[in-house]
């Protein structure tokens, strides 16, 4: 009778999708260039007046930190499910949610990570300065794995589903919106001269909510859908 | 050793099979036969604790598996339709990450004598999973069997795409795993070639 | 039990459940019909006029009642969600299935005559204020789980996974009106509450109570109504040697 240690199921599962990652480092990329591509949009439509891009510019970037991680929700555990190794998971001796929260952090830093660093780059395009820059890089720091544990519900949920990207978009933004009010509320803060510490501790307790609850969820929904 | 009683189970709004008892022994494998829609899979899957029954509890050591939980599922390997293989990933890495996820040893040598066992030459070793035939990474999937340490074996279909080379190695294999007193539950159209002392057929109906 | 003389854990069966809210569902539907129409017409016609918005706050007679319906049910919703996955039990997830389409109905009636209240008070048919915009936040939560649950094809995995979603969304609820406040502060405040003194005349609270109750009587009548509809469509579907328990089915077949 074989069981492994709880670090050792962790570290196994965030081990294989890391190496994964390093198959595909096109999924990597996808991100990023996501992110860039959107942000730029909002320029193109809005117009280049640096004074407008500064006051959108906290919103804008987070909306788009926000849809990147969205459209990322797919690969969660899409390719699992198909393969049978998200059935072998559910059979692995240690807490699902402990498994889950293995995965979110492999997907993160495969989606989100990329994202976070690359996110001074893009607030000097929309004007940011100084202080601002690194207020919207804390605050997507402490946002998207929240956003990437919420997110992982939506995904369990519809796994396997038609159509289930758009779904998981309809079910899952109602809860995203909370994480992107304190997370832009920061930045514009920050821009305002007013301090942003409310808004990131905010951000914070988000993410030690979303830690203790969504991996549970997520397990939750992932045996309904196995069944 | 493990039991269901009563055990009953539908998918969907169809009924499949109701008031099922067995008991399965350290040493014996139980075949479980019926025609193709017949529940064979939810009934494995009812087994691993993956599915819900409708009615009636599994034992393993006389304790329902809804309560160990965990505990059970540390007993039992399975092997379903799916292979639960990543094509990115190696025969090596594949085998090495389940065996890591499943407490077991897991190094290199290891891994691969499991492998040969399967009839999986080394040059095949250590390509993408993606270029390996249906047969392959099926004989790939069954390899876990020959580094588990565990005593109870689920198996869907394992016989299904394996030529009669692979078949005969997994067929000695199961041999030596129940002279250990180990127990396999196998759905299957095909008769095992095993000793009938050791073998316990259930037929599910409709 | 045999104490009140009447075994209700008998109705908890579908077929038992099925007569038994034909027979309630015209009580209901009278109260409500008689307490809205009471209700409507100290509201329009008896209240007295606002000094600071004239007449046309009149619609917040219906406004505020949905609004606070739209939110009693989700939470009911959950709870029957909840009690579902508790106990696996079918009954449960058939009544958080009729209740939704109420909610999401409630929740949208709330929006429409808060954007009516908007105009006249606020010269804008939309505004991003924190109470319409939690509104409409909840009216998505609403339809995500009809959507959830349409999207999926088998019941058992349909009921579960629409409950979860319930539970999550249930959760939410008190964090968005949070997070939205925190963002946004504009909204006429709550003028009446259960703790603090009203700041309304006497007969407008009046008109409102009594709106809030014909709504809960529409909303049982109508959960009751669909709970029927549920069931009789569940006992419809094809299945292998189970014989149909609803008299209606047997007849149609």
């Amino acid at each position: 009778m074989s069981q492994p240690s709880m670090s050792e199921a962790l570290r196994g599962v965030v081990r294989r999708d890391l190496l994964l990652a390093m198959r595909h480092r096109s999924d990597v990329a996808m991100s990023v260039f996501f992110v860039v591509i959107v942000a730029s949009l909002f320029p193109l439509g809005v117009g280049p007046e640096p004074a407008i891009l500064r006051m959108i510019a906290s919103g804008v970037l987070w909306v788009t930190a926000l849809l990147a991680c969205l459209l990322s929700l797919g690969r969660l555990f899409t390719a699992d499910y198909l393969d049978g190794v998200l059935e072998q998971t559910l059979l692995i001796p240690q807490p699902l949610a402990v498994l889950v929260v293995g995965k979110v952090f492999s997907h993160w830093v495969i989606s989100g990570l990329p994202v976070v660093l690359l996110s001074p780059l893009l607030g000097l395009q929309f004007g940011l300065g100084g202080d601002s820059l690194v207020v919207l890089t804390l605050s997507l720091l402490l946002g998207t794995p929240t956003l990437s544990m919420i997110g992982a519900i939506g995904a369990a949920l519809t796994l396997g589903l038609r159509g289930s990207g758009l779904l998981v978009a309809l079910l899952v933004l109602p809860l995203f919106i909370p994480v992107l009010i304190f997370g832009a509320g920061a930045v514009s803060n920050s821009l305002a001269g007013v301090g942003s510490e409310a808004n990131l501790s905010l951000l914070g307790a988000c993410f030690l909510l979303s830690l203790a609850f969504a991996p549970w969820a997520t397990a939750v929904a992932l045996r309904i859908a196995l069944e | 050793m493990f039991q269901t009683v009563a055990l009953s189970g539908s998918r969907g709004e169809r009924q499949l099979f109701s008031d099922i008892s067995v008991t399965v022994k350290p040493g014996t494998l139980l075949a479980v036969v019926g025609e193709n829609g017949s529940g064979k899979t939810s009934f494995l899957r009812m087994l691993c604790g993956l599915l819900s029954p409708d009615g009636g509890a599994i034992l393993w050591q006389g304790k329902d598996i809804r309560q160990l939980k965990e505990l059970y599922s540390a007993q039992l390997t399975y092997v379903g339709h799916l292979n639960g293989i990543k094509d990115e990933l190696t025969p090596v890495e594949n085998l090495k990450v389940s065996a890591c996820l499943a407490g077991d040893e897991s190094s290199n040598g290891i891994v691969q004598k499991a492998l040969e066992a399967v009839g999986l030459g080394r040059p095949v070793h250590r390509l993408p999973s993606r270029v390996l035939s249906q047969g392959q990474k099926r004989r790939v999937a069954l390899a876990r069997l020959w580094l588990s340490t565990r005593p109870l074996w689920l198996l869907d279909e394992p016989f299904a795409a394996l030529d009669t080379a692979a078949t005969n190695y997994l067929t000695q294999h199961l041999q030596s795993h129940l002279s250990h007193g180990g127990m396999v539950v196998v759905a299957t159209h095909q008769e095992i070639a095993l000793p009938p002392d050791c073998v316990q057929h259930l037929r599910l109906t409709r | 039990m045999s104490a009140t003389g009447i075994n209700w854990f008998k109705y908890s069966s579908p077929q038992a459940f099925h007569p038994l809210a034909g027979r309630m569902i015209p009580w209901f539907a009278a109260a409500a019909v008689g307490l809205i129409g009471v209700g409507l017409y100290v509201g329009f016609f008896v209240a007295p006029t606002d000094v600071t918005q004239g007449d046309a706050y009149r619609i917040i007679f219906v406004h505020v009642p949905a609004a606070w319906m739209s939110m009693f049910l989700y939470v009911i919703m959950a709870v029957w969600a909840g009690i579902g996955l508790g106990l696996n039990a079918r009954p449960s997830f058939m009544m958080a299935q009729a209740i939704a389409p109420t909610g999401a109905m409630f929740t949208f009636l709330a929006l429409f005559t808060g954007s009516m209240w908007g105009k006249p008070t606020w010269g804008a048919w939309w505004v991003w204020d924190a109470r319409l915009t939690s509104e409409l936040i909840l009216l998505f939560q609403y339809i995500g789980i009809i959507l959830l649950r349409s999207s999926i094809d088998d019941l058992r995995r349909a009921d579960r996974a629409s409950a979860v979603l319930a539970l999550v969304g249930v959760i939410n609820v008190p964090i968005i009106y949070f997070s939205v406040r925190w963002w946004n502060t504009l909204h006429q405040g709550a003028s009446v509450s259960i703790t603090a003194a009203p700041t309304m005349a006497g007969t407008m609270v009046t008109a409102m109570l009594v709106m809030m109750l014909g709504f809960w009587m529409y909303s049982i009548a109508v959960t009751l109504a669909r709970m029927r509809c549920v069931i009789v469509e569940r006992e419809r579907q094809p299945s292998w040697g189970k014989n149909a328990s609803i008299q209606e089915v047997v007849e149609a077949r």
